[in-house]
């Protein structure tokens, strides 16, 4: 089972990965759109290697409700109990 | 004890021409990024398309179908005498009957079977599945595949989830008997379930009698069914879930990703092309159709037109295998390989 801040340095790399963002810039009260500027084709390429590096399932209609990096390791950590 | 006869069987199929058509009017972003708030940066960025053809009021759904098919039969060396079967997706006849087939066989002098089949951007892919059966079955020596769509007839230019994206076309195939194996057993399915994630706004009937719940229909206001989708639901089934119907095609054919001459996606986005070229893990040395970047998404039309460009631009590819797969509204989709013409 993977800690809250091992989950926020996976999902780093991961956002890193994807676009390019520096990973310390990936904190918990960073929006995914607003202040990271990831677009919603991005995110679910994120959402997708999530799934994969945490062994969890995010469905589709809850990607919608991960507003924040906070948001998505609360729901990882919680998916993975 | 009398039985019945049964037509002699055909080992094998081929794909012998691909022909092709476009809509007749080159649109670039900037010409539709005002009625989406948009630029033509954000639409580059997000789907990698630069332009779409579209087809004006002078050109009809019919009159595309027809060009791509004489084209299909012209590069064949046949005529309408030749074909038995003529199959035809579109998602954009404005005729829920006859069928656009019909027409189609008449324009090239042929009373042959002809019928449409609805599977929307999978279809050219479900049409070349069924001209397989056909021809392997003995029902059909030569059939004509068409998948054709006017798209713009049924797009809302204010909506911002999939008509900026979309273009009109046709692009035809001719399936024929074969010395040698030329075309795969299709991997194909649907998923109703998902009836909701892409395709028309309403029913027939709820246009009829202007009965929408969520959109109340004020006096006078025109009604008219259009194109919708949950893009990042569609992006995410069309990489990750046709990565493996891709794999499975290649398995079902008895190759490796290796031994592929070319990719022929369905023309959704080029981030789905990009992403599953990525989760395919596929060799450089293989042919990536972005027929996208200036055609737009056509849907059925989508995977001819990009296989007769390719052909057009990469005559080297002739005789190579060539994976072809088709996703959309549905779910349906279908997959096979085939030997380049």
């Amino acid at each position: 089972m993977a800690s809250k801040e091992e989950i926020l340095a996976g999902l780093a790399e991961i956002v890193n990965e994807e676009t390019g963002v520096e990973q310390s810039d990936v904190q918990l009260d960073k929006s995914f759109t607003e202040d990271l500027d990831i677009d919603s084709i991005s995110m679910m390429t994120i959402v997708v290697n999530a799934e994969e590096k945490f062994d969890v399932t995010i469905p589709d209609e809850e990607v919608k409700n991960l507003k924040t990096v906070g948001d998505a390791v609360d729901f990882i950590e919680n998916a993975g109990k | 004890m009398t039985t019945l006869a049964q037509n002699p069987i055909n080992q094998y199929s081929r794909i012998l021409s691909y022909g092709a058509s476009r809509g007749n009017t080159i649109v670039p972003n900037d010409d539709l990024v005002e009625k989406i708030d948009s630029s033509d940066e954000w639409i580059r960025q997000r789907t990698g398309i630069a332009t779409r053809h579209r087809a004006d009021e002078n050109q009809s759904v019919t009159d595309l179908a027809v060009e791509a098919a004489k084209d299909a039969l012209h590069n064949a060396s046949l005529t309408g005498a030749d074909i038995d079967a003529v199959i035809c997706s579109t998602i954009t006849h404005p005729f829920a009957t006859p069928s656009l087939a019909v027409l189609v066989a008449d324009a090239i002098d042929s009373r042959c079977p002809a019928y449409d089949i609805s599977a929307a951007c999978a279809g050219f892919c479900y049409g070349i599945a069924q001209a397989d059966a056909l021809v392997k079955a003995g029902t059909a020596r030569n059939a004509l595949v068409i998948g054709v769509e006017k798209l713009s007839d049924f797009i809302d230019d204010t909506e911002r989830t999939i008509s900026f994206l979309l273009g009109d076309g046709a692009g035809a195939a001719v399936v024929s008997t074969s010395d040698s194996p030329g075309i795969s057993p299709t991997v194909w399915g649907s998923d109703g379930s998902r009836f909701d994630t892409v395709g028309m706004t309403h029913s027939m009937l709820e246009i009829r009698n202007r009965d929408f719940v969520a959109h109340p229909v004020q006096e006078g206001e025109k009604i008219w069914p259009t194109l919708r989708q949950d893009g990042p639901s569609v992006f995410r089934w069309a990489v990750w879930e046709m990565a493996k119907v891709a794999k499975q095609a290649l398995e079902t054919a008895g190759i490796t990703a290796d031994d592929l001459g070319a990719l022929i996606t369905h023309q959704a986005n080029e981030r789905i092309i990009d992403q599953m070229v990525k989760t395919l893990k596929l060799p450089e040395t293989v042919a990536v159709a972005r027929d996208i970047v200036d055609a737009g998404n056509t849907s059925a039309a989508s995977v001819p037109l990009a296989a007769h460009r390719l052909l057009q631009e990469n005559p080297e590819l002739s005789g190579k295998f060539a994976l072809q797969i088709g996703f959309g509204a549905g779910l349906a989709f279908a997959a096979q390989v085939v030997v380049l013409p």
